[in-house]
């Protein structure tokens, strides 16, 4: 009895371990050079949006529905531009342009044809629970409240180490709150996104730190995207409904995150009026809400015509019902480019007019 | 370690009255055995709470967490569906009806089910009301249904073309934000979380006329990932998981166990093997991330495997269990005791018969427990998967191991991060579909094992 157990095991483990040797390699031989599925990678941002357009692509024509991967923007534009090959992704979604350095990348390993496809805008908003009242801040306020060093309060040119503790410790007419506010870190595109805008835009309200931009570049940023580390500013992981959930939590507290969590969260959440500015969606669809920031796409030119679909879905993509004012794309949350840049767009991206970067 | 800190002083307030009667009275023995067996008494009644103590905080620990999980899930397995009465006619379709059988059926299938889908609405809705609706108003009407609406129409004509023409009933899926306004307790009427006043009056007024029913979401297991919620199902994340468990199984288990017996009753005990011993402990401790990168650049760049394939996730997981199940494995081995491999041996069997014939079966109910921790850490695993591409939005159900597919826990990370309330509920209830995934391997591991431990 014991003995026919063990030569059955015996031979189940060796033709398991026959049968994955040959499966591996049989694999291996399958690869073919043809796909037909559109592949995109990139933003975790713009995900949300690609993958609307992708699932009614799937079921409004004959092409299969294409796979779209969330790797962040930076990782996406390393698979892309990894080279001309089959395997690799036909799109890549950026939360932001594409870099100078990311575009050399592309060029050196012979990625040179790339089309641009501007989507729409997202709004970055400061919100707070509307159990407490909405804050009206500026943005040189929020730079005051978040760098991690500030001009000394005295008026003369010089950093100290953020001092400030409370909202109304840098204007009294902000209420005397601890600051408190959550948000991304560092590796995400909201981030750069929110440091860039915000921050930077407030920093440069100093005329003596806007001059040092141009004797050193490296300074500049380094004053004006550094956020400060004393558990003012709290890194809440990439999650924003996690923000979101704590801020219901904490009255007291701020979060930052991107429009479409407030835009889905009314209910509990209010927007900080921002340089007089109230974060609506048209009031970032009209550019007077000072933080949106574009989002984009880009298409690998090589491979139009290689796997099928990829024109009809830009089109898909570019469409009046997609990316247009009242598109399925907005009730997503995305703020629409306006009619005569949405036709510019459509126009360059359906002729896949190369990208050029010149800075 | 609670009970070594107890112990300490309990102990030291013990010796001292003990060395203290002794100087100085001199009792009988019975009097100190007395005095010590209720003192250790004690001791045991102290010990006993607090291991019970113990059990029962992370009992209620389990009941919160599965109680909490289970009442946000509960929204997701209901969903609320609409009767429209649907006007087939063939100019909204745009199609010929005088045409062949052929060519109609050819064009039934792109043909302009939107166009229908509207125009049944608003005339559903203008002729209750008798006034003509304003294009906001229609915008907002048009809003309450399901975008996968069309397509149910689409299939339902599809199924029975003879109902072109004419004016039937059709169940459709309500929106998500009107499906959550639904299950949320407001008053008839009363405008909602993104759902206006004039929109709550339309639902009201379909209530009264008995066309919203409740029912339970099959979709749910049927259908695959979705960016409406309420049309999103795990099926895809599903069949993703057990695919790639699937090819983490068949290769781990298999050279996990052969690496151990080596290791344990073969391999010589020089430096090598205590080298390689060493590397299988801290390849345990490495982050998993590292095998996910480990993943891109040698099987998927070098060998070509495709991205995002349960194949290479299941390599990758492997990677990763394959310490666990060594480790757990060469422990189950070395604890068969040696009487039994001498006594083999004595009898004339050759080492390989003595491994297969009695270790081994004498280790296996250890060694599958080991392979079980492996491929539960292996279960929940997302981080590597981001590398080789399987942390994406997936519609098709994958069928064979080089299919492109998700996996459950990443499906739970994606859901998680949509900015969709309703995809709350579908979080929740993905996570309970883990569980309990996690418990159906886990009770058969345990009937396997109980199963060995007979033989």
């Amino acid at each position: 009895m014991n003995k026919m157990i063990n030569s059955t095991l015996t031979k189940t483990i060796i033709s398991l371990s026959l049968g994955t040797v040959a499966l591996m390699s049989s694999v291996a031989n399958a690869q073919g050079n043809s796909r037909d599925t559109i592949t995109a990678v990139g933003s975790s941002t713009v995900y949300p949006f690609s993958t609307v357009v992708a699932e009614r692509f799937g079921k409004n024509t004959e092409f299969k529905t294409p796979k779209i991967e969330s790797t962040g923007t930076g990782g996406g534009m390393k698979l892309f531009c990894a080279s001309n090959a089959i395997d690799t992704p036909d799109l890549s979604n950026a939360s932001r342009r594409m870099k100078k350095s990311e575009f050399d990348m592309c060029a050196k390993n012979g990625v040179t044809s790339i089309t641009e496809v501007l989507v729409g805008y997202d709004g970055i908003v400061v919100a707070n629970s509307n159990a407490s009242e909405a804050m009206k801040v500026s943005r040189k306020e929020l730079f005051l409240a978040l760098a991690k060093e500030v001009p000394a309060k005295d008026g003369s040119e010089k950093l100290v180490t953020n001092p400030y503790k409370l909202w109304s410790d840098i204007n009294p007419a902000l209420p005397a709150n601890k600051i408190e506010v959550l948000g991304p870190p560092p590796t995400s595109g909201t981030r750069d996104a929110f440091a860039e805008l915000v921050l930077e835009g407030g920093c440069k309200k100093f005329p003596w730190i806007k001059a040092i931009k141009k004797q050193n570049k490296a300074k500049y940023k380094a004053i004006c995207h550094s956020v400060r580390e004393d558990h003012a500013y709290i890194e809440a992981g990439e999650n924003d409904n996690l923000i979101v959930q704590k801020l219901t939590a904490n009255p007291k507290a701020f979060g930052i995150f991107g429009f479409s969590f407030l835009d889905q969260n009314s209910d509990t959440l209010q927007g900080s009026i921002i340089d007089g500015q109230e974060p609506t969606f048209e009031a970032i669809a009209d550019g007077s809400y000072p933080v949106s920031r574009p989002l984009y796409f880009y298409v690998k030119n090589a491979h139009v015509g290689k796997v099928p679909g990829i024109l009809e879905f830009l089109t898909e993509y570019t469409s009046e019902a997609a990316m247009g004012e009242e598109g399925y794309l907005t009730d997503k949350g995305l703020i629409p480019l306006g009619e005569e840049k949405l036709v510019n767009v459509r126009k360059n991206v359906l002729s896949l007019t190369p990208l050029a970067l010149n800075k | 370690m609670t009970n070594s800190i107890d112990n300490s002083p309990a102990s030291s307030r013990n010796n001292s009255p003990m060395s203290h009667t002794e100087a100085s009275t001199a009792s009988s023995t019975t009097e100190k055995v007395a005095l010590s067996l209720k003192k250790r008494h004690q001791k045991e009644k102290r010990f006993k709470s607090i291991g019970l103590f113990a059990v029962l905080f992370g009992f209620m620990l389990v009941v919160i967490l599965i109680g909490d999980i289970t009442s946000k899930a509960l929204p997701a397995f209901h969903q609320h569906w609409v009767k429209l009465d649907v006007n087939y006619q063939s100019d909204w379709l745009s199609v010929d009806d005088s045409s062949t059988q052929q060519v109609l059926a050819k064009q039934l299938k792109s043909a302009n089910y939107r166009k229908v889908l509207k125009n049944s609405v608003y005339q559903m809705f203008s002729t209750s009301t008798g006034k003509k609706l304003s294009r906001k108003e229609k915008r907002q009407l048009f809003k309450l249904f399901s975008t996968n609406a069309e397509f149910t129409i689409k299939d339902a004509l599809i199924a029975a073309p003879n109902q072109l023409n004419k004016q039937v009933t059709v169940w459709v899926r309500l929106d998500d934000d009107v499906d959550s306004y639904l299950k949320e307790d407001f008053a008839v009427g009363e405008a909602g979380l993104r759902i206006t006043k004039q929109q709550a009056m339309w639902l009201a007024q379909l209530a009264t006329e008995a066309r919203i029913e409740s029912r339970f979401n099959v979709s749910f297991f049927t259908a695959s990932d979705s960016r409406e919620p309420e049309l999103a199902g795990i099926k895809g994340a599903l069949m993703g998981t057990l695919l790639t468990m699937f090819v983490t199984l068949l290769l781990s288990f298999p050279l996990g166990v052969a690496g151990a017996l080596y290791l344990e009753e073969f391999a010589p005990k020089n430096r090598i093997t205590d080298l390689i011993e060493i590397n299988i402990n801290n390849l345990a401790a490495v982050p998993s991330i590292v095998f996910g990168l480990l993943g891109l650049a040698v099987i998927i760049n070098l060998f070509g495997l495709p991205r995002s394939a349960p194949l290479v996730g299941g390599i990758v997981l492997t990677l990763m269990t394959l310490p666990t199940i060594i480790i757990a494995s060469r422990a189950a081995i070395k604890a068969v005791p040696p009487s039994l491999r001498e006594a083999a041996l004595g009898l004339g069997a050759s080492k390989m018969q003595v491994t297969f014939s009695h270790v081994l079966p004498q280790a296996m109910p250890g060694i599958i427990t080991g392979a079980i921790i492996g491929i539960a850490q292996a279960l929940g695993e997302t981080a590597p998967l981001l590398m080789i591409g399987m942390v994406a939005f997936i519609v098709d159900v994958p069928t064979s191991i080089v299919d492109s597919s998700t996996v459950l826990p990443v499906q739970i990370f994606l859901w998680a991060d949509s900015p969709e309330r309703a995809f709350l509920a579908k979080t929740s209830a993905a996570i309970l579909v883990l569980l309990t995934l996690l418990l159906v391997i886990n009770v058969t591991a345990t009937v396997l094992r109980s199963k060995f431990e007979k033989k």
